[in-house]
């Protein structure tokens, strides 16, 4: 039980090493394996090939590990919070809050009159997705300290997300054709317009919703059993909610921020590393996890360059069988 | 152990159960009484600090509930509730392992004394065998014991159980209910469980807890069915309890 662990942890961090390297190396021009690895290491190669590999290549393959990544754990979170297979990172309305907050920045300047605005403009498409997205979360915190029933704050959390929703469907309704491809093109996801200095912000907030979630990786095993009895166990459950909300906020948050609303990797990947490595305990399951999402979502971005579409529909291309089978599989066993 | 001093709970403007006054003593079994509605689990919770309390106190020991915090009242009472649990993925070991939550490190790092604790509670349950088995496959009597095994691990002078014989067909209902006074009488705890099963409380259970709304009676289960309590609660137009068998008759 445990080596064969031991073994599927060995063999998935080959796999994500792996697809990390040919995520750099697939692309409009593909770049061999050994010049790959001269330009990442500095040895002598073609200065062209070079400034490709460190100045673009490498920051998209970075932000597709830490984004598939991030997704999945915080996946994982909601689906153990609320005990539900079918609940993600976006459940709480983490994508419709980033989405209203690119929508006004992008569609609402016009409308409301300020598009001039410095301000807002150097507050950048991820920054007010980053805004919009805490901003709802916030909102359903909130209200999830003055509530005892988990269920009643997910159906909260959908309600005050397909209200985000609309909002944000008025403000296309009355937009210029021009800002809204733009707003069309965000909500596709995109890995690829990821600077380094946006990857320096990506970062650290990542880091922290991972640490939050380590934190929360005993809280989680207790809510295995429900909210009654982890609390029974001495569980603090509205400090182990705060905590594993802010945790989702931070990972799936940022990362939507920055790569616009990737679907399905955060609600299907925990799945998958459930199935594979065969164990509900999250000191195994949360790394298992991590590493599942991103070698998924590595995968997905070379499709997704090879083919020249957006990374969204092929992650949700992947995503929806699995999440089909997961649906299908619950109904046989109850 | 357990001492409700005149205890008044409910909802709202809807009182359960008032001014109670009863003392749940250690190394018992105690099997606690009630029609449906009647504030059962609503005690039960109370008990656990999981309840608000309306007027009066519930100590434990030598503290009101109130008192205790999370993780302190994990160290005093296990609680089995009436959710059937079922996690695919996750062996009975380590289901009973969570169980040694209050005492294991922030991520939940078992010493070898917890695992032999876990050892020892799978086996006084009679679920030895099944350590390593994962209770979506398993029946409503085993995933019941195995929860108990789980409340046993927590190592707690009271365990508090709501309708543990719920699901259970008639064997498994007596043989749980053996194995409940064998955990009080020999491990010196105080368990109190909730039941709608006249005949295993009143012959297998130590002392009754009753619930006949607004009051609650407690005492010896010989001197419950003397007192005429029984027959009180019981009466209905089509049954009614006879003392000498003690047991429930339906009138003709």
């Amino acid at each position: 039980m445990k080596s064969r662990t031991t073994i599927l942890f060995i063999a998935f961090t080959a796999a994500v090493t792996a697809l990390f390297a040919a995520d750099v190396a697939v692309g409009s021009v593909s770049i061999p394996l050994g010049e790959v690895w001269a330009a990442i290491t500095g040895a002598e190669c073609d200065p062209a090939t070079a400034k490709i590999v460190r100045e673009i290549r490498l920051m998209k393959a970075v932000a597709a590990l830490i984004a598939g990544s991030a997704l999945a754990v915080s996946g994982l979170q909601m689906q153990t919070l609320f005990r539900n297979p079918l609940a993600g990172p976006y459940v709480l309305g983490v994508s419709s809050g980033a989405s209203l907050g690119v929508a006004l920045f992008i569609l609402g300047a016009p409308v409301l009159g300020f598009a001039g605005n410095a301000w807002l403009a150097s507050l950048g498409i991820a920054g007010a997705a980053w805004i919009g997205a805490a901003a709802t979360l916030a909102a359903v915190a909130a209200v999830s300290t003055r509530i005892k029933d988990i269920m009643v704050i997910l159906i909260l959390g959908m309600m005050i997300s397909s209200g985000v929703s609309a909002i944000v469907q008025i403000l296309q309704y009355l937009s210029a054709e021009e800002a809204l491809k733009s707003f069309v093109v965000w909500t596709m996801g995109s890995l690829g317009d990821v600077t380094s200095a946006q990857l320096a912000l990506l970062l650290p907030a990542v880091a922290a919703g991972a640490a939050l979630g380590i934190a929360a990786i005993k809280p989680l095993n207790m809510l295995l059993l429900g909210e009654s009895y982890a609390r029974s166990m001495g569980l603090d459950l509205r400090r182990a909610r705060m905590t594993i909300l802010l945790s989702t906020t931070l990972l799936a948050g940022s990362v939507t921020a920055f790569c616009g609303p990737i679907g399905f990797i955060g609600l299907a990947m925990p799945h998958v590393a459930r199935t594979i490595f065969r164990n509900a305990d999250h000191r195994t399951l949360m790394p298992a996890t991590a590493l599942t999402g991103a070698a998924s979502l590595l995968l997905c971005d070379m499709t997704a360059k090879l083919l020249a579409l957006p990374v969204n529909s092929i992650t949700a291309l992947l995503g929806i069988p699995i999440v089909v089978w997961v649906v299908v599989r619950n109904r046989n066993i109850a | 152990m357990i001492r409700l001093e005149n205890l008044t709970i409910g909802y709202g403007s809807r009182i359960l159960v008032e001014k109670a006054d009863a003392v749940i003593r250690r190394g018992t079994l105690t099997a606690l009484l009630g029609r449906n509605g009647t504030g059962k689990s609503t005690l039960l919770r109370a008990i656990a600090g999981m309840e608000r309390i309306m007027a009066g106190d519930i100590l434990i020991g030598e503290t009101p509930v109130g008192e205790y915090t999370p993780a302190r009242m994990a160290l005093t009472v296990a609680t089995v509730t009436t959710e059937r649990i079922r996690i695919a993925d996750l062996r009975c070991r380590d289901v009973v392992a969570l169980g040694r939550a209050p005492y294991t490190n922030w991520i939940g790092r078992m010493q070898a004394a917890d695992a032999d604790i876990v050892t020892e509670a799978l086996a006084t349950v009679g679920m030895a065998g099944y350590a390593d088995r994962t209770m979506d496959r398993m029946s409503d009597g085993e995933c019941q014991r195995i929860m108990i095994a789980r409340a046993l691990a927590q190592q707690t002078p009271v365990i508090l159980l709501d309708e543990p014989t719920a699901f259970l067909d008639m064997p498994n209902r007596y043989e749980l209910c053996t194995l409940l006074a064998r955990l009080a009488h020999d491990g010196n705890k105080c368990i109190l469980f909730s039941t709608h099963e006249l005949d295993i409380a009143l012959n297998m259970c130590d002392d009754i807890a009753l619930i006949a709304p607004p009051r609650l009676f407690l005492q010896d289960a010989g001197a419950m069915v003397r007192s005429g309590h029984i027959e009180k609660l019981f009466a209905a137009e089509s049954v009614a309890f006879d003392p000498v068998t003690r047991s429930v008759v339906v009138k003709r």
